[in-house]
Formats: C-alpha cells, structure tokens, sequence
C-alpha cells in the first residue's frame, strides 16, 4: 500500500511529517486531512486523492509563524522537535473545534500524539497560550 | 542466559572467567563490626527492568565513503566523537579523513551515544563498497529489537540502625546486566554504585557493584546512568527501614541527612552548603504531605480507589564520574567574525535539551551582546572544537578594540578591526575541574563528582482495587541545582525526566523472549501519553556553583531519579503492598494483592 506519509516525504519532498512508528501510535505523521488530523502513516494514498492536505509546511504563512508555533517556541512546547510538527497541526485541529479548551480538553485533544521529551506540560500551556491570542472566531 | 541470576550462577560462562564485564567496590568504615553490634537490621531486594528510550525519531545514518575522499556519514546522534572514533577504527584511516556531522536529532536520552557508531559503519561499509551513497533509516520495531536500552538491576541491600533511627551501616550489592557485549556498561555501573548509598551520613558502608554478561542484547546508556536503579532500591529501602524504627519517613531520613562538611561514602567531603531538609520541607508542604498521609488512611477504608502519598528524596553528581571529565577534557571553542557573529563551536550536542539556547545565552552574557548575535555551529568533527567565551572578550579588550561595557554595534566595529587587524579571533578553553577535586579510580574514593545536585520528589496516588490501575494524581519535583540559566528549559527538563520516571515506574516493561524484545513496538511498549501525567509542578532552590557553567549545576539526568521510588513509596501507603519491582504494571500488582492476606 502506498502510504500518504510516502507520497509526501519521498515524493514531494515535504519531510516536515515525521515517521516515529508507522503504526499509527505516535502521531508524528499526523496531518490535517480536509481539516480532520490523520495519521498519514495509515493513509492510504488513494485515500488522500482529490482531497485537501495540510502539512507542517502549510501553517506558517510566509515569514510568519502561526499563533500555535510561536507559542510552542515561546512556552518551551518543544525539545527535539520531532513531535512537533504533529503537534502543532494536534493542537491547532483541537482549537478548530474548540477555541476555548480546557486542560482535559487539551489532554484529550492531542492523547494521539506521543512526545517522549517534555512531560507535556509545556504543551498544554502552549495549547492555552495560543487560545489567549487566536482571532476569536477561527 | 537472559537474567542477572544466571549470570552470576556461573553454569555458563560467556564472558571473560566469571562473567563480569566490571565490579566496582567502593567501602568506608568497618562494616561487619557494625553490623554485630546492631540493634536493627532491614534487609531487602529491589529489581527494576530494562526500558526503551523510545526517542520518537529512529536511529538513521547516511553515509559515502571513498579511498579518495574518505569517509563522511551525517545522522542522528549524540556524540560525534564516538562515531568518528568508531569509523576511524573500523576503516584504518586517520583522523582527518572520517568527518562527522551531527543532523538534528529527534531525542536521544543515551540511547543514541553508543549506537550510531554501529549503524554508522553499516552505512559506511556499503557505501564503500557500493561506491554509492548509503541511507540507512530504522523502522520502530527495528530500533527497538536491536538498539541499547536501560540496564536491569537487582540490588540487595542490609541495613543497620539504631532504636532511635541512625544508619550504622550499609550493606549494598548492586548488580546490572550488561547484555552480550561490553557497552558503556562500566560507566553506568560506576554512576550506579556511587549514587547507591544517597545523601544519607553512615560511617560503615560497603557498596559492591557488578555488571554482568547475558545473552540480551547490550544494554548501554539512558539517561540517569544507573543511578536510577540503585535510588529506586535505597528510597524503598529506605521507606522500609523507617517502618522497622517506627519513624515517618520524613523524620526517619532528616536524622540520616549529610549536611556540609559530611562525608559521603565514596570519602567525599560535602564542601558546599547543601540544605535536604529545606528541600523536603519545600516538597512535602507543597504536596500537602503531612494531612494527606494520615486523611487518606483514615478515607482509604473500603474503597474501591485507594489513594496515597510517597517521596524520594536523592542527589545526583554533575557531570562524568571521577576521572572521567579529565579524561574526555571537553573542549569549546567561540570564534568571532568579521561581521559581529560569535559562533560557539562544541562536540555537545543540541538533542532537545536545549544546548544550543543555553550556550547562545552564556557566550551572549559573557560576551554582552545579544543572544541572537551567537550562533551555534553544528557538530561538525571537521570544524575542530577547539573556548569560553570570555577569552574572546579579554582577546577584544587586550586588542583595545572594545571596551568593557559596550553596545551592539561596538561589538561589531571591534570584530571588524580585530579581524582585520590580526586574522581570525578564536579562543578555546578546556574543561577545568574545581580545585582540589582528586579522585582514585583504583579505591573508588575520593570526589565521585565536583558537585552534586539535591532533590525532594513527593508522588500522589490513586489505586484502582479493582482493575489494579495506579494513576499518579499529582506530582512535586523540587530540586537544587546550582543556578538555573534558562527556567523554561529547566522545567521542561524536570517534566520531561519525570515522565520517563512515570514510565519506568508504572507502564514501561520490555518483554524478553528468547532474548529477544517481544514487544518492540509502540502498540505494546506503553509510554505515558498526555492522559497519563498528573501536572508535574516543578520547584527550584537556586544556589549557584561556584565552577559550573553560569554557576549551574546540570539537570537532565536528575529528574529520571526520584519518581520511581516515590510512586512505589505512594503506592505502599496507599495499599499496604509494599512492591520491589518496577515496573508495577496492574498484572504485577495484581499478582501481589491477591498473594496478600492483608488486602
Ligand atoms: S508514524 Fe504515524 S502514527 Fe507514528
Ligand atoms: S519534543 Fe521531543 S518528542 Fe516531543
């Protein structure tokens, strides 16, 4: 099966998603597939046909990060990085639905996405401080 | 042979005459005399499991390798220098031929020290002998089956004290499993049996320590360096000695402390102040230990959720073990440009702890200039490391180029005219240890490390009787260590360390088969995910050090200490199920309650 997570990192050359597992557990491949966070590790490439796909690559606009970004950068949200790219597309599929998240919210919102460096505490607080600056409507 | 028992029953012998990759002896006082004389004696036995570092990011290497140009392989690690030295070796060439570059790295915790230098020869040889370049990308399972993981250990420990709690003696034989080959093994048994006695004051101690070689494959380096496995046994232990003398754990360790001017058991002699009480104090009035430890008793009654509140409380040594920072004698060089940019060149690196920020905000301390203005240059072994940014400032002001406190763009101007003036601007300085510091790797004694950092950690938890599931409700990490550079990193440090700890604790058990991992994969594996931490609520007492870097101690290992203990400390409070091997998964704990006639 040709994998989502192939066509974009192989193929396209957009190597932002990262593969931790390829079995669906990590969410390091997660991207947003019109609009719903995916495993791209588990789509099938057919799957992904006439659809619209968001990577990592596709959230900062020109030199300017997203609100999600620049608060993982600002809380510590990162350490090696490597979760984040999911992370951040995680955090920001969670805010699409709910602007206004609670600390399980959170918790609940990105329990698809491992992160092995920081605790997630300071993602939690990332999450929380991009609520503080978001348009409030999304 | 998979288990430190056969190991040591000798029927089989696979390394060496007895099976021992090291043995460590470290002894103080006179033991078995104080030992005849005891009015109490706690004997126990403590076993932790291996565990997966479980970086998110795989092992991967790519390499190309020809007579002509040598050999240069970019990947995933943590040492540069190990890689290059392996190549070296393998390949017969010099030094200059093999170059090495660092790639970011998605997580290492150890687990990336010793075998990149292997998949980095794979690549290599291939390379070599395909004349084409050479990927090599590990899938999970992979990494998991074939990578180094966390030492099992086996410690027994006996113990004397007094009627009224005073530690007479300290009997400790603290054992680790090496695996099929010698890794890093001594090193992580020396951590180990240095840290096995803690920051208590006991005059009579004998601590030996063994790695031994099994059929598994090698475990190496994960963060904490066996110091985890021998803490985990001494705070439990420790939780138990308590309970014989009829003391709180609190009072029962505030009157075994070392305090300065104290003697540790490897003959070191505290020289700075060091308050465990206050930490403790800070830890248990945080985590309102005192009314939690007696209200949950009185509300545990016939619940089906049991809670219960533990701690450890333990230190750490900075930096390498005895000799061993004379030896590596870590070199940084900062090179100035002509534009302004002062670029800090290392062999440490940047694997999400954050080395690239903190040595950005030294150098740009140091140096008066702003942190933006340093860059930190990719470990590179072709760009020789080669010093503290304050020589580049006395090179400025010797030079008269700059005075001592200046602007943005003086630092500029003074780069420009010193570049043009005299050529490159480099300084490098080698690692100093503190003065005085002396060390005998033959005797095990003498200053373990220069300094040590000191922690407090409180766990609550909850017991489920019926499904057998532990959750740590809440979570106190308070530390010292030296003075924190970066509070954002550190926290993120702390956090992060007890996660793993949690892990380890609870939910991280590698299943051996045949020698094998059987359960290499994340489906299986369990790390906690974001449903799984309690809010870790990290505390610092800052007093900084007076030889570290900004007065700082290091911090990343520290935190992979305390949780284990303290979790199980909880979980005995909680239940009465007083467990000795980690990691307590609901089967093991299971197993325990109903072999329990109390519970
Ligand atoms: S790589 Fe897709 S979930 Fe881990
Ligand atoms: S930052 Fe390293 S795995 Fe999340």
């Amino acid at each position: 099966m040709a994998r989502l997570l192939d066509a974009l990192r192989l193929q396209i050359g957009l190597t932002g998603t990262k593969e931790g597992c390829g079995e669906g557990e990590c969410g390091a491949c997660s991207v947003l597939l019109n609009g719903e966070l995916v495993n791209s590790c588990l789509t099938p490439l057919a799957h992904a046909d006439g659809t619209d796909i968001v990577t990592i690559e596709g959230v900062a606009s020109d030199e300017q990060l997203h609100v999600v970004q620049q608060a993982f950068i600002q809380c510590g949200g990162a350490q090696c990085g490597i979760c984040t790219p999911g992370m951040v597309l995680a955090a920001m599929s969670l805010l699409a639905r709910t602007p206004q998240p609670t600390e399980a919210d959170i918790r609940a919102g990105l329990a698809g996405n491992l992160c092995r460096c920081t605790g997630y505490m300071r993602i939690f607080e990332s999450v929380l401080e991009a609520c503080r600056h978001l348009p409030p409507k999304l | 042979m998979s288990s430190i028992d056969d190991a040591l029953s000798g029927r089989e012998v696979v390394w060496g005459t007895d099976n021992l990759f090291k043995s460590y002896t470290v002894a103080r006082g006179d033991v078995e005399a104080a030992f005849a004389g005891a009015p109490i004696v706690v004997e126990g036995e403590y076993e932790t499991g291996s565990q997966e570092q479980l970086y998110i990011e795989p092992n991967g290497m790519l390499a190309i390798a020809d007579l002509q140009n040598g050999v240069t392989v970019w990947g995933s690690m943590q040492c540069p220098y190990y890689v290059h030295r392996a190549l070296a070796g393998l390949f017969n060439l010099p030094a200059e031929k093999i170059r090495v570059v660092q790639m970011e790295t998605g997580g290492g915790f150890g687990g990336k020290e010793e075998y990149p230098s292997i998949i980095a020869g794979h690549a290599a040889l291939l390379a070599w002998k395909s004349g084409r370049p050479v990927k090599i990308v590990y899938s999970r399972a992979e990494d998991m089956v074939a990578t180094t993981k966390r030492h099992p250990s086996r410690t027994k420990h006996r113990t004397a004290v007094t009627r009224d709690g005073r530690l007479l003696a300290m009997d400790v034989d603290f054992v680790i499993d090496g695996g099929a080959y010698c890794t890093l093994s001594p090193v992580v048994l020396s951590r180990g049996t240095i840290h096995a006695a803690g920051p208590y004051r006991c005059d009579h101690v004998r601590i030996r320590g063994r790695a031994v070689a099994t059929n598994v494959p090698p475990h190496g380096a994960f963060r904490g360096f066996g110091a985890p496995q021998s803490i985990f046994a001494l705070e439990r232990h420790m939780d138990r000695v308590a309970a014989a003398v009829g003391l709180g754990p609190d009072e029962f360790r505030r009157r075994n402390f070392v305090h300065a001017g104290d003697t540790l058991a490897v003959g070191q002699v505290i020289r700075e102040p060091v308050s465990m009480n206050t930490l403790l104090d800070r830890a248990l009035a945080l985590a309102g230990y005192h009314d939690k430890r007696r209200r949950f008793v009185e509300e545990n009654g016939t619940r089906a959720i049991k809670k219960g509140i533990g701690f450890s409380t333990f230190m750490h040594g900075a930096g390498f073990t005895g000799s061993g920072e004379d030896h590596l004698a870590s070199v940084v060089a900062v090179e100035a440009t002509r534009e302004g940019v002062v670029r800090v060149l290392a062999a440490s690196t940047e694997i999400g702890q954050g080395t690239n920020t903190i040595f950005s905000q030294i150098a740009a301390e140091a140096l008066g200039i702003d942190p933006d203005d340093v860059e930190v240059v990719q470990p590179d072994t072709s760009e020789v490391p080669n010093s503290g940014p304050t020589v580049v400032h006395h090179a400025l002001v010797d030079a008269g180029v700059l005075p001592s406190v200046h602007s943005r763009a003086e630092f500029r101007a003074a780069c420009r005219r010193y570049v043009d003036s005299y050529g490159t601007l480099r300084a490098t300085s080698r690692y100093q240890p503190p003065p005085g510091v002396r060390w005998d790797d033959q005797t095990y004694q003498g200053d373990a490390y220069g300094t040590y950092a000191w922690a407090a950690y409180v766990a609550e938890v909850s017991v489920d009787t019926t499904t057998y599931e532990i959750r740590v409700d809440d979570f106190v990490a308070v530390q010292e260590v030296g003075k924190v550079i970066n509070p954002t990193l550190a926290m993120g440090q702390i956090e992060g360390g007890v996660a793993q700890g949690v892990g380890w604790a609870l939910y991280e058990d590698v299943v051996w088969r045949e020698g094998r991992m059987a359960n290499a994969q994340m489906t299986n594996y369990i790390m906690p995910t974001s449903m799984d931490l309690p809010e870790i609520r990290v505390h610092f007492e800052e007093v900084p050090y007076p030889y570290g870097p900004a007065g700082a101690k290091g911090i990343g290992e520290l935190p992979m200490d305390g949780p284990a203990p303290a979790i199980f400390n909880a979980v005995e409070h909680a239940t009465g199920i007083s467990a000795t091997r980690l990691p307590l998964t609901p089967e093991r704990l299971m197993e325990l309650m109903c072999a329990s006639p109390a519970v």
